[in-house]
């Protein structure tokens, strides 16, 4: 016997008579677990900025000097830089497989603000790439003789930095996805911006090796990421409406 | 007031306003300049610490101010156009972009110079230097994100988006570049120790920088005019105009 549709349903739940922010919440929900699970079924694309940061600071002691002496100094320096072009280099896949398929298009069109959805792309992006290096620079710091009682401050300070560094690169990805060989040019674009997050990054390790106080640096990477969370959103969804309406 | 901005923002009535307020500041601009450098390369006094040399200052600073000036000119125009989709303001801001980028080089060309006699080295990593040099990057990547589209709207867009980013960068990048130099602090011989400048010293380099800016003005006048021709080609005033001036 032919039931009426509204019969197949559980008692309560009414999909399209939700409250507007009860949807926003389920649409972050969704494009949070969609981005994990994507990343994480392409396991290459996560590892690939780890092991680039490894090569990189191998490059190092070979190019300039084995003696552990001069690499201490210059430690904490590499490590940031080499941290910052590894995520610099994962920036790219951030929207283009989602350009490609065409479920960016989705994205704009949804009825949740595009800010926020952006801003959940984002969150996986550093979940996976700028948590993860952060985790690996102490390692590393161990191969380049950084000097000790530094290590929790490089971890921290790359974590709260890679969180600006993905969303400040996230506007020069959306600005860069339509184009076909946007690659080069993204990292013209973002790298300058990058610099304020290395000063006070990189300054953060030097000041802990120093025996400074730390909490300044620290302190004023956490107001520039309160800053770009603030700010990063607008222009990443304008400039994905650029990039999929040119 | 707002019929003259929407009036303004007709590229027609642009054409014909700016042609009448064109031949003013390139009068003024070649007066100025012409006065200020005789004055100031001639007459003002030697330095009593850097002789002659400190005449560089005259080319110097009214570059670098209008290296500074420009780019929020540039972001202006584009929030401009952004907001009210005024076109004028988008060929604006693309003829004042390679200009921005022109000044930024000279400031930091002459700098390099003015750094042999002063400092004993072509280039040092001072704080003003260092901030000028990333001011040129962020020219040089709003000009390569406006070649890279081939569509004009999203060229236009992309890049007054990211100026509006660089412009609320520059002040951030501004003050972490100086607190890294303070933290660098080499012991050397810097501009800043210098004492106050006599008044005939600082009049000529006052006029300089008023000439400077007329020649910007004249200069983006005239090339918004050439681009409004180039862009409008097919409206019926252009074309009326060419065929009428045969």
């Amino acid at each position: 016997m032919l039931q009426p549709e509204t019969a197949k349903l559980a008692p309560g739940l009414k999909p399209h008579l939700k409250e507007p922010s009860e949807n926003l919440l389920l649409a972050l929900k969704a494009t949070l677990k969609r981005d994990l699970v994507l990343m994480l079924r392409r396991r290459g694309e996560v590892l690939n900025p780890l092991v680039f940061f490894a090569l990189v600071i191998t490059l190092f002691p070979i190019g300039i000097s084995p003696d552990p002496e001069l690499l201490a100094i210059i430690a904490p320096g590499l490590l940031w830089v080499a941290a910052l072009l590894a995520a610099l280099l994962s920036l790219d896949s951030l929207f283009r497989s989602d350009y490609d398929d065409g479920s960016l298009e989705q994205l704009l069109l949804a009825p949740q603000p595009l800010s926020a959805l952006a801003l959940a792309k984002v969150a996986v992006h550093w979940l996976l790439t700028g948590l993860p290096l952060a985790l690996m620079a102490p390692i590393l710091g161990i191969m380049l003789a950084l000097p000790g009682g530094s290590y929790v401050v490089l971890a921290v300070s790359l974590a709260l930095g890679s969180a600006i560094l993905s969303l400040i690169g996230a506007i020069g990805a959306a600005l860069t996805v339509g184009l076909a060989r946007g690659g080069v040019l993204l990292s013209l674009l973002v790298l300058p911006l990058y610099i304020p997050v290395l000063i006070f990054g990189a300054g953060a390790v030097q000041a802990a090796i120093a025996g400074d106080p730390v909490t300044a640096h620290l302190a004023i990477l956490g107001a520039l990421l309160a800053v770009a969370l603030m700010l990063a959103p607008w222009a990443i969804a304008a400039s994905l409406r650029i990039s999929i309406n040119g | 007031m707002w019929s003259f901005i929407h009036k303004l923002g007709s590229p027609k009535w642009f054409y014909r306003i700016s042609a009448k307020l064109q031949p003013w500041f390139w009068v003024a601009a070649a007066g100025l300049i012409v006065v200020g450098t005789v004055w100031g390369l001639l007459f003002a006094p030697a330095d009593y610490q850097q002789g002659n040399s400190f005449r560089i200052i005259y080319v110097h600073v009214p570059a670098a101010f209008l290296a500074q000036s420009i780019f929020v000119s540039m972001a202006v125009a584009g929030l401009v156009f952004m907001v009210w989709k005024i076109k004028v303001a988008d060929m604006a801001a693309a003829v004042m972009a390679p200009l921005g980028a022109a000044m930024t080089f000279v400031s930091l060309f002459s700098g390099a110079v003015w750094g042999v006699p002063t400092w004993g080295t072509w280039w040092m990593w001072d704080a003003r230097l260092t901030s000028m040099l990333i001011l040129l990057f962020l020219y040089l990547g709003v000009i390569a994100l406006r070649g890279a589209f081939t569509s004009r709207d999203s060229a236009s867009r992309a890049a007054s988006v990211l100026a509006m980013v660089g412009v609320i960068n520059i002040p951030i990048i501004k003050y972490s570049v100086d607190w890294w130099y303070t933290l660098h602090q080499p012991a050397t011989f810097t501009i800043t120790s210098r004492p106050a400048m006599p008044m005939d010293m600082w009049l000529p380099l006052l006029i300089m920088v008023l000439g400077f800016y007329s020649f910007f003005i004249a200069l983006t006048l005239m090339r918004t005019r050439n681009e409004i021709l180039r862009r409008e080609s097919n409206k019926r005033w252009v074309r009326e105009l060419v065929e009428g001036a045969k």
